[in-house]
């Protein structure tokens, strides 16, 4: 994952009544899995109270060592064996843990992952309209992934933290009580220097992510446009922008920094802190221990090995609290990269079926619309009370400016969109009472955007009916005038269309799409500049073959050259939302119209 | 790495000042534990509270100077990395500006970027990890060492046995760990792909009612990246256990060994509490200089990838005229034997001959692939030919500087570039050019009418790649970019294809009349976009198979003809 995508402002703070939400939600995932739950809770306690122990037996083994009456071998020796096994099951118990947590993680991460995809999948097409793919994908990878992380490692640091500290207290408590009015110096110095960091670092560090994503942004744009660039010779100009938001990104960088700069060395000199306070009470405590002033048993009563055993705990004491700062941070932001998710997740799906929706069979092919009005913005209307009625077996071509609402027509057609008002019948039927999945498969669409998926040529022209086999693929791509080339591939049919199908033509990928339609066998067609990217020999080459895919059914045909045009049985004519004409291409010319222009100016 | 260490070479005297006081620091840090031992072992032996005090205070004023001290540094070094990171990224991306088409096309724009931007930021981190500790954990590291050997040189070896353990144990696991993150990254890669591929078909798939498919496409990849974090996690998972184990695992042997030496009078027990404190800190300094051995690694990569654009020579240098010698010709433009190849096997240009007059219009046609496109590219000098030589003005483009060449032209490429900015600012282009002229522009190419349509008017905002207008607006725009300027050649290529033919029809009425001094090179599919020029090629695979005006080429060139008919009216249905 790049810089860029990481340092999105993923983490914006979110209210509390939501974070509650969120928690339920993500508790929800965990719950399924509450006995492993349970056990990573249980080997969290046994394996920090085992390292806890740790300290004890090594202040036990410094006290037999520094015994008056000589070192104390056999306490010596049982108390390393008892720390090594401490520590060995410690560790051990910490890795469980860890792979543990890992394989619960890994399967909420799992579930969300697939449950977020099929949920994009039942989207409206309108969704994809309006959201750009890098949010969805950036929701689907980057914030999943934070979840997950939180998940994988917050929690049983959390679990750790507390437990430590607690621990740790519980045995200073043990040790020495009069030291532990140590912590009542150092803990709210802690405390004044997390709030800083929160208050004042974090936002330097957010503002750092953001100028870093929008640099990155400037960049990737302006490197798209190099080659315009270098042609009116616009390199100075463009390199001196870059300049000023670097300067500026870098500025952003070197104020989070400066002022980070201070957290590290500030967490040492705490610790340091604390150990030199221990020590100056703790020496005084051991002094008079030594002296006999305070007596053993009594509260002020201290060993050597006590001493640098509260050293040991009380690093560990300071550990966690300033990790939490850090930690309670993280779950801002995995909360909030949780919340993306399930914004997704509540989406509306397209609305379902009715309830006794009709399956359609044996499709002929009559649709009419009837006064039919959309728009994609409720205030501006894109069609006007259209209306239009296609035979079985015409064709019907659609022509109009840029913008005019001819798209709109198919999308209404696939009700990838259900219209504001009217009616658009397939066979008689009302399409909304009919399954969307029906009705979309008895449509063929071939689109001026090709669209191709990472794999090989077969899938992707098996993708129009799965269960054709390979004659028929091959007879598809024959007739699409494709065949030929995929042949002198040296891996023929099983070439792997890369990434974008950018390793072939604009041109071949639309004859491979045509291809896809041809073997779809649907009653109905629709082709939206189908070969626009195809040049005008290769058109000839496959006319017959889209004459033969067009022949006997009811087509819609949006194209730019009126030769394509010109035969359909009916010729439509859409300006600003309204069929303005509507006849044979004869009929047209004649009246003079819209379309005679059009026509003429080609000729002209 | 050695061109990039070369951008911190003016900072040297500000970074030997700030290295030199986090060295004063961390040394004084490395008192500590002394002081610790000292208190132990001696002062409370002298029963004084007051001397305990006075010791304790020392403690902390250390800790303090030691914090400052870290504090000031860090702050230098910040200053540093923010310098050196903005020169390196100021170079690289003017540089990448200035890559030949070439060049571009071997490093490929996806990676460009990621240099620029992941690669200047690993590097960037590194410079700022190395300051900030690449030098405290060395010397706490060799610092605590050589005190432990003071003190107790047994007890100390005992020490530097662990480091190597641990050293390698937390070496061997990340080697075995990065290429499973690397298959983990893969897969996200493929898991991306199927989510970017079918937002992006969403119509085809809910077209052909492929859900289904594309779930159980999906959960492959899906599974297949659980399964890989998974293995990666559980190897990496061992780092932290393993580590703290081999720690403890060293004060255990410590205070073990320490036992009978303290028996026998050569150590004292205050020195194996002190011990106990270097061992952290020796320890801490440890992971530290392994973290800093594995972010090497990775800057060491992206240095490389940076250095790799900076140190790429300049391509397509400006020719000496004495090589190239000017032809005395009346033809504004002359392609003279022009042959080209872009991976030198297969010529995409084979022997281009022809030769356009000022303010006369030249039409290229031709099928998908037959070398259209690049004839523009190599007219642009976006490439060097192979052979045979194009004149502007008599004068071979090899000789002329960007500065006078570029803006003797204006462009419309095809899939041409629109930046996020106003209509006005992506007309305007950086130029010198009013706001009169970049109206006129617009209105000449069909675009006024629609921009006035938008509140905002001119003002009114595009989005990057101006995805926020329909296709035919795109273009109107750029041909508004490239004739803001009044070029005195015109190079259009595609450019008009998104336009429907009345709109396209009034586009050349208005150039023709506006720019009748303008050199046009029009490159199509359409035969009526060329058909009124002075001279149309036809290419096909890389060579010319037809040359002449319309009526001619209808006679003598079969598959002009062909395209004609099929454009003008040629039979679709039968």
């Amino acid at each position: 994952m790049s810089a860029y995508d990481k340092n999105r402002p993923a983490n914006e703070k979110i209210d509390k009544k939501t974070a509650k939400g969120v928690l339920k939600r993500l508790g929800g995932y965990v719950i399924k899995y509450w006995p492993l739950f349970l056990i990573a809770v249980a080997l969290t306690f046994i394996s920090n109270q085992l390292s806890l122990l740790g300290p004890q037996y090594s202040g036990e083994a410094i006290d037999a060592i520094s015994s008056p009456d000589g070192v104390d071998f056999a306490t010596v020796k049982s108390s390393v064996i008892s720390m090594i096994i401490c520590y060995a099951a410690s560790a051990v118990m910490s890795y469980v843990l860890s792979v543990l947590m890992i394989y619960i993680s890994q399967k909420i991460v799992y579930t969300m992952r697939k449950q977020l995809f099929e949920k994009v999948m039942s989207l409206p097409v309108g969704y994809f309209d309006t959201h750009v793919t890098g949010d969805i994908i950036s929701r689907i990878s980057y914030d999943i992934d934070t979840v997950n992380s939180s998940l994988s490692h917050d929690v049983v640091q959390v679990m750790t933290g507390l437990y430590t500290v607690i621990g740790s207290l519980v045995f200073m408590w043990q040790i020495s009580k009069p030291l532990i009015a140590v912590f009542a110096i150092t803990i709210p110095i802690s405390l004044i220097f997390t709030r800083y960091r929160s208050k004042k670092v974090r936002p330097l560090f957010r503002k750092r992510s953001r100028m870093l994503g929008e640099l990155n942004g400037y960049a990737e744009e302006m490197l798209s446009g190099c080659r315009t660039i270098q042609a009116y010779n616009r390199e100075d100009e463009i390199s001196g922008q870059f300049n000023g938001k670097n300067s500026d990104t870098m500025d952003a960088y070197y104020n989070a920094e400066y002022y980070g700069a201070a957290m590290g060395p500030s967490v040492n000199f705490i610790n340091n802190l604390s150990i030199s306070l221990v020590m100056i009470f703790g020496g005084v405590l051991y002094m008079l221990s030594q002296s006999g002033t305070a007596k053993v048993g009594s509260m002020l009563f201290i060993t050597l090995g006590g001493v640098a055993q509260f050293v040991q705990y009380s690093r560990k004491f300071a550990g966690p609290i300033n990790e939490f700062a850090n930690i309670y941070n993280e779950f801002q932001s995995a909360f909030s990269a949780a919340e993306r998710v399930f914004r997704i997740l509540d989406e509306a799906p397209e609305t379902p079926d009715c309830e006794d929706a009709y399956t359609l069979n044996d499709v002929k092919g009559n649709v009419k619309f009837d006064a039919v009005s959309f728009g994609y913005l409720p205030d501006k209307t894109i069609l006007r009370g259209v209306s239009l009625s296609a035979q079985q077996g015409k064709t019907i071509a659609i022509v109009g400016p840029t913008g005019a609402g001819k798209t709109t027509i198919i999308n209404l057609l696939m009700r990838f969109y259900d219209v504001n008002e009217g009616n658009i019948f397939v066979d008689g039927i009302e399409s909304r009472m009919i399954t969307r999945s029906s009705l979309r498969k008895a449509y063929t669409m071939v689109l001026q955007d090709t669209w191709l998926f990472h794999g090989t040529i077969f899938e992707n022209i098996v993708y129009g009916r799965e269960n054709a086999t390979e004659e028929e693929v091959r007879a598809a791509a024959k007739a699409a005038r494709i065949d030929s080339y995929i042949d002198s591939l040296p891996d023929g049919y099983n070439t792997v269309l890369s990434d974008d199908g950018v390793n072939i033509s604009k041109g071949q990928k639309q004859l491979i799409t045509i291809a896809r339609a041809i073997i779809a066998q649907s009653p109905m067609l629709i082709l939206d500049e189908a070969t626009s990217n195809v040049d005008s020999r290769t058109e000839i080459k496959i006319q017959k073959a889209m004459g033969e895919l067009m022949s006997g059914r009811t087509c819609f045909v949006i194209a730019h050259r009126l030769s394509t045009i010109k035969e359909a049985d009916t010729i439509l004519v859409i300006q600003d939302g309204v069929i303005t004409e509507q006849g044979s291409h004869d009929e047209l010319l004649e009246k003079n119209g819209f379309y005679s222009t059009l026509y003429n100016s080609q000729f002209s | 790495m050695k061109t990039v260490l070369k951008y911190l070479k003016p900072f040297a005297g500000r970074m030997s000042v700030g290295l030199s006081i986090k060295i004063f620091g961390t040394i004084i840090e490395l008192v500590l534990p002394y002081i610790l031992s000292h208190i132990l072992k001696n002062v409370v032996q002298r029963e004084s509270i007051a001397q305990i005090i006075y010791w304790g205070i020392l403690m902390v004023a250390c800790s303090l100077t030691a914090c400052i001290c870290n504090i000031v540094a860090n702050r230098m070094a910040a200053r540093v990395s923010r310098n050196f990171s903005e020169n390196v990224r100021r170079d690289l991306f003017a540089k990448t500006m200035r890559l030949s088409a070439r060049q571009t096309d071997n490093f490929t724009i996806p990676s460009l970027e990621s240099r620029i931007t992941t690669d200047t930021y690993n590097v960037h981190n590194f410079v700022g990890m190395m300051q900030r500790m690449g030098v405290r954990a060395p010397i706490l590291l060799i610092g605590g060492i050589l005190i432990t050997m003071i003190m107790d040189s047994f007890l100390a070896l005992v020490m530097v046995a662990v480091l190597p353990i641990i050293f390698v144990t937390v070496y061997l696991i990340s080697r075995r760990g990065v290429p499973l993150y690397t298959k983990v990254q893969g897969s996200v890669d493929r898991m991306v792909r199927v989510v970017r591929e079918d937002s992006q078909g969403i119509r085809v798939i809910k077209a052909l009612s492929k859900t289904e498919y594309e779930h159980r496409r999906y959960d492959k990849v899906n599974a297949n990246l659980s399964k890989d974090e998974k293995r990666a996690g559980i190897v990496m998972g061992s780092v932290n256990p393993i580590m703290s184990f081999l720690m403890n695992a060293g004060i255990v042997a410590v205070i073990a060994l320490s036992a009978s030496r303290v028996a026998d009078g050569s150590s004292d027990p205050e020195t194996v509490v002190a011990f106990m404190q270097y061992f952290t800190i020796i320890s801490m300094a440890m992971m530290s200089v392994t973290r800093i051995f594995v972010m090497y690694t990775k800057c060491a990569a992206s240095a490389k990838r940076i250095s790799e654009v900076l140190d790429t020579p300049e391509d397509l240098t400006v020719k000496d005229r004495s090589e190239y010698p000017d032809v005395d010709t009346d033809y504004h433009i002359i392609f003279d034997g022009v042959t080209f190849s872009y991976n030198g096997k297969r010529n995409d240009l084979d022997n281009i001959c022809f030769s356009i007059k000022k303010g006369g219009s030249l039409g290229v046609i031709g099928a998908t692939g037959s070398g259209k496109s690049t004839l523009i590219k190599l007219l642009l000098r976006f490439y060097d030919v192979a052979s045979g030589k194009i004149l502007i003005n008599g004068r071979d483009i090899r000789t002329m500087t960007e500065t006078e060449i570029y803006p003797m032209i204006g462009t419309v490429m095809q899939q041409d570039f629109l930046f996020g900015g106003s209509i006005e600012e992506n007309i305007r282009f950086g130029r010198d050019v009013t706001h009169e002229e970049v109206v006129s522009a617009a209105k000449i190419a069909q675009a006024d009418e629609f921009i006035s349509c938008f509140p905002d008017g001119y003002d009114h905002p595009l989005s990057q790649k101006g995805t926020n207008i329909s296709g035919g607006q795109k273009q109107r725009i750029l041909i508004a970019r490239a004739i803001a300027q009044k070029p005195e050649i015109l190079i259009l290529d595609d450019s008009s294809s998104a336009l429907d033919y009345k709109t396209d029809a009034n586009l050349r009425r208005a150039l023709s009349e506006n720019f009748s001094e303008t050199t046009v090179v029009t490159v199509a599919q359409r035969v009526s976009s060329v058909k009124n020029c002075d001279t149309i090629i036809v290419l096909d695979e890389g060579k010319v198979i037809g040359i002449g005006k319309h009526e001619e080429l209808l006679e003598s060139c079969c598959e002009y003809r062909e395209i004609s008919d099929s454009q003008m009216g040629g039979a679709f249905v039968e």
